[in-house]
């Protein structure tokens, strides 16, 4: 259809080195995690032992599965914050139904186990769809309304429950927070699994590609026939449910869910995601990035409390350490017009 | 090629809205398959309403449209429109860091038996769209890292990927070099041939009789012609374009005496260069004396004004105010030496909105206004009382916000501000666009003023009403300055100058 009649000699192009394809960027990390774990294991001994490792990726899963959902959603041109708040509220709700015992701070309903797990993915849903709806149909900006949500979600949380820690809950609702699967923490497998899935989902799914285009250019999006509103949509529902599936896993893993479950966890989401080469500006970035984001944070968090700096310090030096991160990744990239 | 299918695109009664405002009346076209056809008039003739309805982007309030032979599909079904029509706009739609070739195939990848995205296929594919096209990029470059030309290549080429055979070219050329539209213009032969249908919109006039076949004019949100360009001489083709009424410069109200006594050197601008838009421009301003800079968008006539507002550091040339050379590209060194800028686009550059009209038009002169950078709330209030009324601005008190006014009476106070630091030269883009007639009458009067105070006023325009009141009228065409009417030119050839036929 396109052979028109220009001179057609083919224009010798080099081909792809395995290197290039995999792009600089999403590596930059690899040495600063490499450096990281020769610095912890002459910080302590017990650094490389593999309790402790598996310890650092089972406390990183839950951050792990956030980071995948906020990069979804800068990745498409938008932000979350209310995730960290959704973390909290979905376990919440659901513990507030399932415990019979109104003394202990429950609703006196007592619906079982497994209805708890659907109730905090359908919470984890509707709050996406309610985030989504505010940004998308009603054109309302997204860090302000995410911003409301955050505090507004936090709140209810506080609310159901007067501030109380709600335990006792049933051993179905708390497996998947606490099993191990082959000896390894089932949250683990979880996040692998999702990052795997997400990763290629990002490559190789037509989804995931337009996605990267709403995030670059809106309106060509529009124009190439991508249905911007549906997939943006969809994307804040999806990033609702991770969070809320984050919030199940850390409710089994501690056994028990206090109201300020997931506070703060946003601000080392965006430090990850952004250190892992997301940009906040949207289109750019990718999963494998963000990981790479994750597993820096989390390795660097267990090498700070091994290393027995003052614990009042340790948020000093992560903060300095995240503004020197984006420092280099600013200085190893480069801005594009427009 | 089934009997229906003999128009590329047809429009029948259209009529359009836009709030109140009726901005296409009654408009019918027809495109035969395999036409090239010219879109022209004048800024706000109705060209790119029609093209947002051809494409897509919004719906008439009356009329047909047709693609294909087969009605439109409704607005929301985008793969619907795609099909049958794309257009190359003038912004940028790639996506910008997304690679070449998946921009190419933007939301139409090749797939695997799985319908997973096939890299390898996707990349074979590109580049043999791009030898094609002779286009010598990588498949795996960033989009945004391509140049104009590549870029709506690119374009081009996604739009007959997807399986539009009707292309709408959006004044394509207006950032392209002569070297890179010579090739475009072979590229679209080429596709002419193999019964490619176009619509080419452009200012520039020579390039639609190098390239279309016939031309449809618009003129006040109608179609005033329709014709072969084999039967349209220029002339008559640039006089459909400026209505038959087209009086004389020196017919119309002028603008005050042109008293011509005092030479003194105003703005003085020499050898003004800066790569790709501007190239030794000598242009002076007397004192006494207002000057019109009129071309296209993208003739680099806006270049200019932002050169001697500071805005921009050219790469070579002179700007003196009175005689004594400026710093060139400092703001501040500007306004100090007597430049009084009106940008263009007051929502843009211009307008603090919610701010009132005595912050907004005193945002320049607040350090004579009282020591050490401190306010005096009451040497303001009684210069913005002094300016309104001169201005004529309506409003209830300087305490307004300006947001809350009319257009013209927004622009009356981008003017005053301009005018509160008392400037020797005055430069103003496009001074009375999109303002009522009663505005206009005004802002020319406080223009006059300026004028026979003494300022050296130049007004960058392509607005016959605005160039009318110009004692001279200099002519830009694609970086150069080509021709000057001295007052009493005819319209017509100040037109088919800034269209660039002479």
């Amino acid at each position: 259809m396109t052979n028109i009649s220009l001179e057609k000699a083919a224009i010798a192009r080099p081909s792809q080195s395995l290197f290039a394809r995999f792009r600089l960027r999403e590596l930059v990390l690899i040495p600063v995690i490499a450096v990281v774990i020769v610095i912890g294991s002459f910080v302590s001994s017990s650094f490389l032992m593999p309790e402790n490792l598996l310890n650092i990726l089972q406390q990183s899963s839950e951050l792990s599965i956030l980071v995948i959902a906020q990069s979804l959603i800068l990745i498409c041109g938008k932000f979350d914050l209310s995730l960290e708040s959704t973390v909290g509220i979905a376990p919440m709700f659901a513990a507030w139904l399932m415990i019979s015992d109104v003394s202990i701070g429950g609703s006196g309903i007592g619906i079982s186990g497994y209805a708890g797990i659907a109730v905090v993915l359908a919470t984890g849903l509707l709050i996406g769809l309610i985030n989504g709806l505010l940004v998308v149909k009603l054109r309302l900006n997204a860090f302000i309304t995410t911003l409301a949500m955050l505090i507004l979600l936090r709140g209810i949380t506080l609310g159901i429950t007067n501030g109380q820690t709600l335990f006792d809950l049933p051993e179905e609702f708390l497996y998947l927070g606490n099993a191990k699967w082959l000896g390894i923490p089932a949250s683990i497998w979880i996040a692998g699994l999702l990052f795997l899935f997400f990763g290629l989902m990002m490559r190789y799914h037509r989804i995931g590609r337009a996605i990267y285009a709403i995030g670059g250019n809106p309106e060509a999006a529009r124009v190439a026939g991508i249905p911007v509103e549906r997939i943006t949509l969809g994307v804040f529902i999806m990033g609702s449910l991770l969070a809320s599936l984050a919030g199940l896993l850390l409710t089994g893993r501690i056994a028990s869910v206090v109201s300020s479950q997931g506070q703060n966890m946003i601000f080392y989401v965006f430090a990850a995601s952004v250190i892992g080469g997301i940009s906040l500006n949207g289109g750019q970035g990718r999963i494998i990035g963000a990981l790479t984001g994750v597993l820096l944070l989390g390795l660097l968090q267990n090498v700070l409390t091994l290393s027995q700096v003052a614990a009042f310090w340790i948020d000093a030096c992560y903060g300095a350490i995240i503004l020197l991160a984006l420092i280099i990744t600013r200085l190893s990239g480069e801005t594009p017009r427009a | 090629m089934s009997a229906v299918e003999t128009y590329a695109a047809e429009a029948h009664g259209i009529n359009k809205r836009f709030g109140p405002i009726e901005v296409l009346h009654d408009v019918g076209i027809s495109i035969p398959v395999g036409d090239a056809r010219a879109l022209v008039g004048r800024n706000g003739a109705g060209k790119s309403t029609l093209v947002g309805l051809l494409t897509g982007l919004y719906g008439a309030n009356a009329g047909e449209i047709r693609l294909g032979g087969k009605p439109a599909p409704s607005l929301g079904d985008r793969q619907g429109w795609r099909e049958r029509v794309a257009c190359v706009y003038q912004r940028w739609m790639v996506i910008p860091h997304l690679t070449v070739a998946e921009n190419l195939f933007l939301n139409n990848q090749p797939r695997n038996g799985l319908g997973l995205v096939d890299w390898r296929r996707l990349r074979e594919e590109s580049i043999a769209v791009l030898d094609d096209w002779g286009l010598d990029v990588a498949p795996d470059l960033d989009a945004w890292r391509l140049t104009v030309e590549q870029r709506q290549i690119v374009e081009i080429a996604r739009a007959l990927l997807q399986g539009s055979r009707f292309i709408i070219l959006d004044e394509p050329t207006a950032e392209l070099e002569r070297r890179e539209v010579n090739r475009l213009f072979e590229r679209i032969r080429g596709l002419q041939e193999q019964g490619v249908t176009f619509l080419y919109i452009s200012h520039h006039l020579e390039e639609i009789y190098e390239i279309c076949r016939t031309v449809t004019v618009m003129r006040d949100g109608r179609v005033v012609a329709n014709a072969r360009l084999d039967d349209l001489p220029k002339d008559r083709l640039v006089a459909a374009m400026v209505g038959d009424f087209a009086a004389s410069g020196a017919g119309r109200k002028s603008g005050g005496s042109t008293s011509k006594a005092q030479m003194t050197a105003g703005l003085d601008i020499g050898g003004l260069t800066l790569k790709d838009s501007l190239e030794d421009i000598n242009l002076s301003v007397h004192c006494g004396e207002c000057v019109g800079l009129a071309g296209l968008a993208g003739s680099g006539k806006d270049r200019i004004a932002e050169a001697v507002a500071g805005l921009l550091t050219p790469d070579a040339g002179t700007i003196a105010i009175h005689g004594t050379r400026t710093p060139l590209g400092d703001v501040g060194a500007m306004r100090t030496a007597g430049v009084g800028y009106v940008a263009r686009d007051r929502h843009v550059s211009g307008l603090f909105p919610l701010m009132s009209i005595g912050d907004n038009l005193t945002t320049t002169v607040l350090p004579k206004l009282g020591p050490f950078g401190f306010v005096s709330t009451s040497r303001q209030s009684d210069m913005v009382d002094r300016q309104i009324a001169e201005l004529g601005i309506v409003a209830t008190s300087g305490s307004q916000p300006i947001g809350e006014l009319s257009g013209g009476n927004q622009q009356k106070a981008m003017v005053g501000r301009a005018l509160a630091s008392d400037p020797k030269v005055l430069v103003l883009a496009a001074p009375t666009q999109g303002v009522d007639i009663a505005s206009k009458d005004a802002l020319y009067r406080i223009i006059n003023a300026a004028r026979d105070r003494g300022m050296a006023v130049l007004v960058v325009s392509d607005d016959l009403d605005e160039l009318a009141i110009c004692d001279r009228v200099e002519v830009i065409f694609r970086g150069r300055l080509t021709r000057s009417f001295a007052r009493g030119w005819n319209d017509q050839d100040v037109v088919a100058a800034i269209e660039g036929l002479y």
